[in-house]
C-alpha cells in the first residue's frame, strides 16, 4: 500500500519502461493532474484506477502526446523524453485504444487502420497484415466494411489491430470494457494477457474493480487528480479498493417503505417500431413493456443498440406510427409531442447533458423553463413568468444541493455532476407520474451519483413509474425492480432483478436471447 | 454549317461551365475538410479584378491568372484565420468575405471599367487543332479549361486513391478522432481552405480574362453561390461536379442565347419571353436542383462531411 | 509523405484558452474594439489609396453629421437597416440564415408600389396602411419560398433565399422597363411618381424623417420584448443554441423556421415599402443600395439584439452617408462603403472570440514542446 515501497521495488529490479514524475496539468477551473508519479514495467499489466474525473484520461493523453503537461518529467526506458504528438508516441512504441474510439464512421476498416499508420512504409501490404494480425490474435475483421455498420466490439478490435500493427511496447487501454458485453470482456482479457506474455506492457485504465482484480498485477489509484495509493489488486478486496478510489464511505441508496406496485401500468409500450433518424443509428423493432407506479424498470444494453432511439420515442422527440404504441397513464400518447406527454405526467432526462438536457449558454432559470414550463405553468399569455421560473430553479438548486452561485448562473459554469443533479432535480421536482432517465450518473462523481439514485428511489416510493436506461449494470442492479436488455433495437423480456444473473444479462446484451420470444409475439406482450 | 453551329455551341457551353467547375472543385475540397466557406462569390470577384488588372498592366493573361490565384488565397486566408484560429461562425464569416470581396473588387475595379484585355491565349497544336469538331474542342481551348478538367479529375483521384486525400476526408468526418490520432486538424483545414481560395481566384480570372475580357462590377452575378449549390448537387463527389457544372453552363448559355435571339422558337412557333425571365433561369434552376437533391435527407447525411461547418478547438 | 503534414502546431501565434464562463465585459466591449480596429484599418486603406488618412476619416465619419440635415438623414438611412436587422436577428438567433432580405425588401417595394400606382387617388388613411400591409405580405411571400423549401424539402435556406434575390431584382427590372413603366418618363426604367396620399407623413418638419423611422424604432422595441421576454423568443434562442434541446422541450423546429423567415421577410418588405414611398417615391431598379445585405452586418454589430440593432443601424447608415461624402469630397468610389462594412464584420467576428476565450501568449512548457 505504501507508494514509496512499491516504487522502490519497481525501479530496483528492472529499468521501468515508462516513468512519470511530478506531472501537472491545469485546465480552467480544475487541476486535472497534480504532481502525478507513475511507473510501468516492461510486460506488466498495470491498472490505473480511479473514479470518473479523477484525472486518468488526462494522464494517458499526456503520455500519448495528445495533451501537453504543464510541468513534470516523462522517462521512456530510462531516457527523459518529450512527446509532442501521438505520432511521436507511436514511433516510440506506445499504442492507445481510446475510450470514445478515434474511428471515422464514414470510412472503411482498412482506411481507418491506414489512418493510424503514420509511415507510408507501414501501409504497404496492409490488407494481408490486417488479416495476419486478426488471425493471430483472434480479432476477426472485414477490411472493406464501413465502420458505421460494425458493432462496438468490432470497432474496438479495429483500434487494437491498429495498435498491434505497430508492434507496441506499451499499450494504453482507456476504459476499454465500458462498451463490451461480459463475454466480450473475457475475450479481450485473453488477448491482453497474451500480449503481456509476449512482453508488451499494458496500462489499463478503469474504474471497475472486479476487472482490475481479475486482470492486473499492479495498480496505481488516483483521486481528484492525485495519486493516492499503489497496490497489488489481486491481494485487495473490492471494498477496500473502492474506499481507496472514492475516499469516503458511501451509504448505499435505500429502498424503504415503497408502496407495493399496484393498479394498472403507468407506462405501456406495445409493439413500438421506429426508423432511426441518425446516420448510423439503430431502428427499434417491436418493443413492448409496461411499468407500474412505484416500480423501477432498468433497461441495460451496450451503447448504440437503440437506447437513443428508445429515449426519443418515449420522450416524444420522435413520434410513433400509431398512437397506441405508447400509453401514458391510460392515454394513447404515441403521436403526442414532448409538450403533451409532459402534460400527461411524463418527465425525461436524456443521456447527453450539454445541448440536449440543458443549454450550456443559458442560465439555470432558463434551463428550468426549458422542460418545466408545462407542468409548472411558467408562462403567462405568451410571456415567460420570470419570478416563478427563478423560484422553480431555486427550489431545484436547493433541494438537490446543486453547487452554483444561483439561478442566474449559466449552465456551462457548472461541473458535470452538478449540472446532472440540476437536470435530474428539474424533472423529479415536477412530480412526474412517469420518469424516463437515460444514463443518470454518467460522468458524475460518487457523491452526486448517490444523491441521484436516492432521489429516483424516493420518487418511485411516492408512486411514480421509473425507467432507467443505463449501460452500467451495477447501477441497474442497485436501483431496479426488474431488468430488460436492449440489443440491436430489440428489447428482451423483463426479468425480476432477484432472478437475473450477470451471465444471463451478458448474453442478452450480446444479442443472444437466452429465452425464447414471448409465446404470442410482441403484439400482446403488454400484459407481462 | 451545321458543324460550325455544333462546335460553337459546345465551345460556348464549356466557356460558361468552366468558372463554375473551377470554383466548385475548390469549394468541394474545402468542404471535404469540414469547412464551409460561403465566401466563394467574394473570392471570385477579387480574383477577377486582380487577374484583370494584372493583365491590363503586364499584357499577360497567364500572369493575371497566377496573381488571381494568390488573391483568392489571400481572401481564403482571412476566412481561415477568422474561423479556424479565432473560431468565428463560418456562415457569418463567409458572408462577410463576400460583402468585403464585392466592395474591394468594386473599389479596385472602378478605374478599369470600360478597359478591355486580350483574351487568354488558346492552345494551338498544328494539325490536331484543325481536325473538324474535335480539333477546336479538344485541342483549341485556353489553359484554364484544361486546368478545370485536370482539377476535377485530380480531386476525384486525390480523395479516393491517395493517403493525403484519406486524411482530408477523415478530418472532415471526425475532427476529434483525427486529432486524437495525431493529425493536425487546423493545419489541414487551412490548406484545404487555401486551395478552395486558389480555385475561386482562378474561376474569377476566367470570368474577366476568358469569359468576357472586360471588368464590370459584380460581374460574377451569383456564380459563386451557384458553385456552392453545385457541391450539394454533386453530394460532395467531384465527378458529379463535372455533370452539374456543365448542366448549369448549358442553362446559362441557353439563357444568353434566347436573350440574344429575343425570342424562343418552339416547333416553329415564335414565343416572345421577357429577357428578365430568361435571365432568371439559372437562379431558378439552382433552386430546383437544390430541392431535388436535398429532399433525400438520408443521402445528404451519408455524403456530407459530418463535421461540415463545426468549429474545432483542441484542448491542451 | 505523411510526415510533413504531421508537424505539430499550425498557424498559431497566440493560444486561446477557454474561459469557462462567457465574459460579460467582452460581450459589450467586443463591438467597440471591432469598431476601433475598423477605423484604424480604414485609415490604412485611405493611405494606400493616396489620401490623407485623417482628412478622409473626417470626411467619411464626421462630415456627414456636421451639417444641419446630417442627423435626420442618418435616421432616414438607418430606418430600413433597423427594420430588416431586427427581423434578421430573430432568425439568426435560431440559426435560420435568411440572407435574401434584399429580395424580400424588393418584393415588399413592388407589392406596396403596385398598390400606390393602382390607386393614386385613394385617401391616405386607407392607402398607407394598405401599402404597409402589402409590403409586409410581399416580403413574406418571397420568404415563404425558402421557408417551404427548407421545412418540406430540406433545401438550404442560405442558397434558396439568395437565389431569389437575383430573381426579385430581375422581376423589378422587368416591371419598371415593361408593364409598369411611366409612359411619360422619356423611356427611363422607372414608374410614375407616387401620389401625395401614398407618401408617409413627415414627422419633423424640414427633414425627410418620415413615419417609417418611428415604426423602425417601435419594431426594435417590440422585437426586444419578443426576444427576451416571450416564450417564442425563448424558443428561437434555444433552437439556435441547442437544436436537440429545443426538440427535447417540444419546440417545433419547422414552426420556428417559418416564424423566423416570416419575421425577416415581413420586416424587410415593410422596409422596402417605406423606402420607396418615403424617400424614392417611385419604383426604379435602384431602390436599394444593398440594404438587405448591409442589414446582416447591422444584425451582427447589434449582437443579434434588437436594441443593439438600433445602434448597428445608425453606424452603418453613417457608412452610407460617409461613402457618399467620400465620393463627392474625395473623389473616391462609392465601393469604400462596402469595404468598410466587410472589414467591420470581420473584426466583429474575430473580437467575439474574446467572449468565450482569453488570449494567452504560448507559454514555454516544462517537459513539453
Amino acid at each position: 500500500m505504501t507508494g514509496q515501497a512499491e516504487t522502490t521495488r519497481a525501479t530496483g529490479t528492472t529499468v521501468p519502461l515508462l516513468s512519470l514524475s511530478g506531472i501537472v496539468k491545469q485546465f480552467p477551473g480544475t487541476l486535472a493532474n497534480d504532481r502525478v508519479d507513475l511507473t510501468v514495467l516492461p510486460g506488466e499489466i498495470h491498472a490505473l484506477l480511479g473514479e470518473n474525473g479523477a484525472g486518468k484520461s488526462t494522464l494517458v493523453k499526456i503520455i500519448y502526446g495528445v495533451l501537453k503537461p504543464d510541468a513534470g518529467e516523462i522517462r521512456w526506458q530510462g531516457q527523459p523524453i518529450i512527446v509532442p504528438n501521438p505520432n511521436h508516441a507511436r514511433r516510440l512504441g506506445i499504442g492507445m485504444v481510446f475510450q470514445h474510439f478515434s474511428l471515422f464512421e464514414a470510412l472503411t476498416v482498412a482506411e481507418n487502420i491506414a489512418l493510424g499508420l503514420t509511415d507510408a512504409a507501414d501501409r504497404k501490404g496492409l490488407r494481408s497484415r490486417i488479416a495476419e494480425i486478426s488471425k493471430a490474435y483472434g480479432l476477426h475483421l472485414d477490411p472493406d466494411k464501413a465502420v458505421h455498420d460494425l458493432s462496438v466490439g468490432e470497432r474496438q478490435r479495429i483500434e487494437i489491430v491498429r495498435c498491434l500493427l505497430q508492434k507496441p511496447k506499451l499499450l494504453i487501454m482507456d476504459e476499454p470494457t465500458s462498451v463490451l458485453t461480459p463475454q466480450e470482456v473475457e475475450r479481450l482479457f485473453e488477448t491482453l494477457r497474451r500480449l503481456a506474455h509476449e512482453g508488451c506492457a499494458i496500462l489499463y485504465i478503469s474504474h471497475k474493480l472486479q476487472e482490475i482484480r481479475a486482470l492486473c498485477e499492479r495498480a496505481t489509484i488516483m483521486r481528484l487528480g492525485k495519486v493516492v495509493a499503489h497496490c497489488d489488486p489481486r491481494k485487495e478486496t473490492a471494498k477496500h479498493l473502492a474506499e481507496l478510489m472514492i475516499g469516503t464511505e458511501l451509504k448505499a441508496a435505500s429502498h424503504h417503505g415503497r408502496a407495493e406496485a399496484n393498479g394498472g401500468p403507468r407506462l405501456e409500450v406495445k409493439d413500438l417500431n421506429l426508423k432511426t433518424e441518425q446516420q448510423f443509428g439503430t431502428d427499434l423493432k417491436s418493443i413492448s413493456f409496461a411499468v407500474k407506479g412505484g416500480e423501477i424498470l432498468g433497461i441495460g444494453g451496450i451503447a448504440g443498440n437503440g437506447q437513443a432511439e428508445l429515449m426519443a420515442a418515449l420522450s416524444g422527440e420522435m413520434l410513433a406510427a400509431n398512437a397506441d404504441a405508447i400509453v401514458i397513464d391510460g392515454v394513447a400518447a404515441g403521436k403526442l409531442g414532448p409538450r403533451e406527454r409532459r402534460a400527461l405526467g411524463g418527465c425525461f432526462v436524456p443521456e447527453e447533458r450539454n445541448g440536449h438536457g440543458a443549454v450550456r449558454d443559458m442560465s439555470l432559470s432558463e434551463n428550468a423553463f426549458l422542460s418545466g414550463y408545462v407542468r409548472q405553468v411558467l408562462a403567462r399569455r405568451g410571456l415567460i413568468d420570470s419570478s416563478k421560473t427563478t423560484g422553480f430553479a431555486g427550489e431545484v438548486i436547493k433541494s438537490f444541493d446543486v453547487r452554483t452561485t444561483g439561478p442566474a448562473a449559466e449552465a456551462r459554469s457548472l461541473s458535470g455532476g452538478n449540472l446532472q443533479k440540476f437536470i435530474v432535480g428539474r424533472e423529479v421536482k415536477q412530480s412526474p407520474k412517469v420518469l424516463v432517465v437515460s444514463q443518470p450518473t454518467w460522468g458524475v462523481d460518487a457523491g452526486a451519483a448517490a444523491a441521484i439514485h436516492q432521489a429516483l428511489i424516493d420518487l418511485a416510493d411516492n408512486g411514480a413509474a421509473i425507467i432507467v436506461i443505463s449501460q452500467d449494470l451495477d447501477e441497474i442492479f442497485a436501483l431496479a425492480d426488474r431488468i430488460a436488455v436492449i440489443a440491436e433495437g430489440k428489447l428482451s423480456q423483463t426479468i425480476p432483478i432477484a432472478a437475473a444473473s450477470i451471465e444471463q444479462i451478458g448474453l442478452l446484451m450480446g444479442g443472444t436471447h437466452g429465452t425464447p420470444p414471448a409465446p404470442s409475439g410482441g403484439r400482446h406482450a403488454a400484459s407481462a | 454549317m451545321d458543324q460550325a453551329i455544333i462546335v460553337s455551341f459546345i465551345l460556348s457551353v464549356m466557356t460558361a461551365s468552366t468558372p463554375l467547375l473551377l470554383a466548385a472543385t475548390g469549394e468541394l475540397m474545402t468542404e471535404k475538410s469540414g469547412v464551409l466557406n460561403l465566401g466563394v462569390e467574394g473570392m471570385m470577384l477579387v480574383g477577377a479584378i486582380v487577374g484583370f488588372a494584372t493583365a491590363v498592366h503586364t499584357g499577360s493573361a497567364l500572369l493575371g491568372a497566377l496573381l488571381a490565384v494568390l488573391a483568392g488565397m489571400a481572401m481564403a486566408l482571412i476566412f481561415a484565420v477568422l474561423t479556424l484560429t479565432f473560431l468565428a461562425n463560418q456562415v457569418a464569416t463567409g458572408l462577410a468575405l463576400t460583402i468585403f470581396g464585392t466592395g474591394l473588387s468594386a473599389l479596385v475595379g472602378s478605374s478599369y471599367v470600360g478597359t478591355a484585355v486580350e483574351a487568354m491565349p488558346k492552345l494551338r497544336v498544328p494539325g490536331l487543332s484543325d481536325i473538324p469538331i474535335i480539333g477546336p474542342i479538344v485541342f483549341g481551348q485556353d489553359a484554364l479549361v484544361y486546368i478545370s478538367l485536370v482539377a476535377v479529375f485530380g480531386a476525384a483521384w486525390f480523395l479516393r486513391r491517395s493517403h493525403r486525400g484519406l486524411v482530408l476526408r477523415a478530418v472532415g468526418d471526425s475532427h476529434d478522432a483525427a486529432h486524437a490520432i495525431g493529425y493536425p486538424v487546423i493545419l489541414i483545414r487551412y490548406l484545404a481552405t487555401l486551395f478552395g481560395g486558389a480555385m475561386c481566384g482562378l474561376a474569377g480570372a476566367y470570368m474577366s480574362l476568358a469569359y468576357s475580357t472586360s471588368w464590370a462590377e459584380n460581374m460574377t452575378a451569383g456564380r459563386g453561390w451557384i458553385a456552392l449549390a453545385l457541391v450539394v448537387f454533386a453530394t460532395w463527389r467531384p465527378i458529379w461536379l463535372l455533370v452539374g457544372a456543365y448542366l448549369f453552363g448549358s442553362i446559362m448559355y441557353g439563357s444568353l442565347a434566347i436573350q440574344a435571339a429575343g425570342a424562343l422558337y418552339f416547333f416553329g412557333q415564335k414565343i416572345v419571353v421577357p429577357s428578365q425571365l430568361v435571365s432568371a433561369l439559372p437562379y431558378l434552376a439552382t433552386i430546383l436542383v437544390l430541392v431535388a437533391i436535398s429532399r433525400d435527407r438520408a443521402k445528404i447525411r451519408l455524403n456530407a462531411p459530418a463535421c461540415l461547418g463545426r468549429p474545432f478547438h483542441a484542448a491542451g | 509523405m505523411g510526415r510533413r503534414l504531421h508537424r505539430p502546431g499550425g498557424v498559431m501565434l497566440l493560444r486561446l484558452e477557454p474561459r469557462g464562463q462567457r465574459s460579460r465585459l467582452w460581450s459589450y466591449a467586443s463591438p467597440l474594439l471591432a469598431l476601433a480596429l475598423t477605423v484604424v484599418t480604414s485609415a490604412v486603406i485611405f493611405t494606400v489609396l493616396g489620401k490623407d488618412p485623417l482628412e478622409s476619416l473626417y470626411v467619411f465619419l464626421v462630415s456627414p453629421l456636421a451639417s444641419a440635415t446630417g442627423l435626420p438623414e442618418l435616421f432616414v438611412k438607418a430606418a430600413p437597416l433597423i427594420l430588416i436587422g431586427v427581423g434578421l436577428s430573430l432568425g439568426f438567433r435560431a440559426n435560420v440564415w435568411n440572407i435574401g432580405a434584399e429580395g424580400q425588401y424588393t418584393l415588399g417595394a413592388i407589392f406596396a408600389g403596385g398598390l400606390a400606382l393602382r390607386f393614386p387617388e385613394a385617401p391616405s388613411v386607407l392607402l398607407l396602411p394598405a401599402m404597409m400591409l402589402l409590403g409586409v405580405i410581399g416580403g413574406m411571400v418571397w420568404a415563404a419560398v425558402p421557408a417551404y423549401l427548407r421545412t418540406r424539402w430540406n433545401a438550404n435556406e442560405i442558397l434558396t433565399s439568395l437565389m431569389l434575390t437575383y430573381v426579385a431584382q430581375l422581376l423589378l427590372i422587368y416591371l419598371v422597363t415593361g408593364p409598369w413603366r411611366d409612359p411619360e418618363g422619356y423611356g427611363f426604367p422607372q414608374t410614375a411618381l407616387f401620389s401625395a396620399s401614398a407618401t408617409p407623413p413627415i414627422l419633423v418638419a424640414g427633414t425627410r424623417v418620415h413615419l417609417g423611422v418611428l415604426v423602425a424604432f417601435l419594431v426594435a422595441i417590440v422585437g426586444w420584448i419578443v426576444l427576451t421576454r416571450s416564450v417564442i423568443g425563448f424558443q428561437l434562442r434555444v433552437l439556435g443554441q441547442a437544436p436537440r434541446a429545443a426538440r427535447f422541450a417540444g419546440f417545433s423546429q419547422d414552426k420556428l423556421i417559418w416564424l423566423s423567415l416570416m419575421a425577416g421577410g415581413g420586416l424587410a418588405g415593410l422596409a422596402g415599402m417605406f423606402e420607396v414611398s418615403g424617400t424614392v417615391n417611385q419604383l426604379t431598379p435602384q431602390i436599394s443600395p444593398g440594404y438587405g445585405f448591409t442589414a446582416i452586418i447591422v444584425a451582427f454589430l447589434g449582437r443579434l439584439h434588437p436594441i443593439g440593432v438600433i445602434f448597428g443601424g445608425l453606424i452603418l447608415a453613417l457608412s452610407y452617408l460617409g461613402g457618399e461624402a467620400a465620393q463627392i469630397d474625395l473623389g473616391m468610389p462609392n465601393a469604400v462603403t462596402g469595404i468598410f462594412q466587410g472589414v467591420l464584420l470581420f473584426f466583429l467576428l474575430a473580437c467575439d472570440v474574446l467572449i468565450l476565450y482569453r488570449l494567452r501568449a504560448p507559454k514555454p512548457v516544462a517537459g513539453g514542446a
